[in-house]
């Protein structure tokens, strides 16, 4: 098992990375699933976080099988 | 209720029309419309064409619980929604709200708040094309008619 990451439109651009996996008990919350797979970036101010297609908190608990999502404030519309 | 993410141009006022032909006559006393179309200026720049990206699983899941949520909160007949993804180009539709209610107060508070937080909680995002060539997200959505802060 492992967690799902995802980023989105100029995230995903900043970042370098659309989609990558991450495994290990270490990721407990959002916040460690960025970490885990950005190195040494600050989550910017404005950046969203969805656990599983849901908006979440970057201090919201993640757990394997899970799919974490960091993008920028939406567009639409 | 139908919610539809297409990534080919439509014609939303025929859409609206298609899908009023499914109503029972009589059903409903009003109908509110919302449609957004793309410019072809912003920022003080020309702009060509565009890119909708989105985050499709959740994308669909939202608009499917906001279009229920709405519908039931305003006690609608009827609610129809698309929304464009992909390239789409100036004078093409991006996104229709159509709601079918009793009654006015409903269907114009309905097409609003449908509207409001597509544009600000949908997981949809604009890529610009600029006339000479560069490209850039859009960072933010202008302000509803509501809004305060």
């Amino acid at each position: 098992m492992s967690i799902r990451i995802r980023f989105f439109a100029s995230l995903a651009d900043r970042v370098g990375i659309r989609e990558t996996t991450v495994a290990g008990d270490e990721v407990k919350t959002a916040k460690d699933a960025w970490n885990a797979c950005v190195d040494g970036m600050e989550i910017p101010g404005n950046a969203r976080v969805a656990i599983n297609q849901q908006y979440a908190d970057f201090t919201d608990p993640v757990k394997q099988g899970d799919e974490v999502a960091f993008f920028p404030p939406v567009t639409g519309g | 209720m139908r919610v539809e993410i297409l990534e080919s141009p439509f014609d939303p006022l025929h859409e609206v029309a298609k899908y009023q032909e499914s109503l029972l006559t009589g059903q409903f006393g009003a109908m509110a419309v919302f449609v957004g179309t793309m410019r072809d200026f912003n920022e003080g720049d020309t702009v060509t064409s565009m890119v909708l990206e989105h985050y499709p699983e959740m994308t669909q899941q939202h608009l499917l619980d906001l279009a229920q949520i709405v519908a039931d909160q305003h006690k609608l007949t009827d609610l129809l929604m698309i929304h464009r993804v992909g390239e789409i180009h100036p004078g093409e539709a991006i996104v229709l709200v159509a709601v079918w209610s009793a009654h006015r107060a409903a269907a114009f508070e309905a097409c609003e708040a449908m509207v409001e937080d597509l544009k600000s909680k949908a997981p949809f995002w604009k890529k610009e094309q600029l006339v000479e060539g560069e490209s850039r997200w859009v960072e933010h959505n202008t302000a509803g008619p509501r809004t305060t802060d």
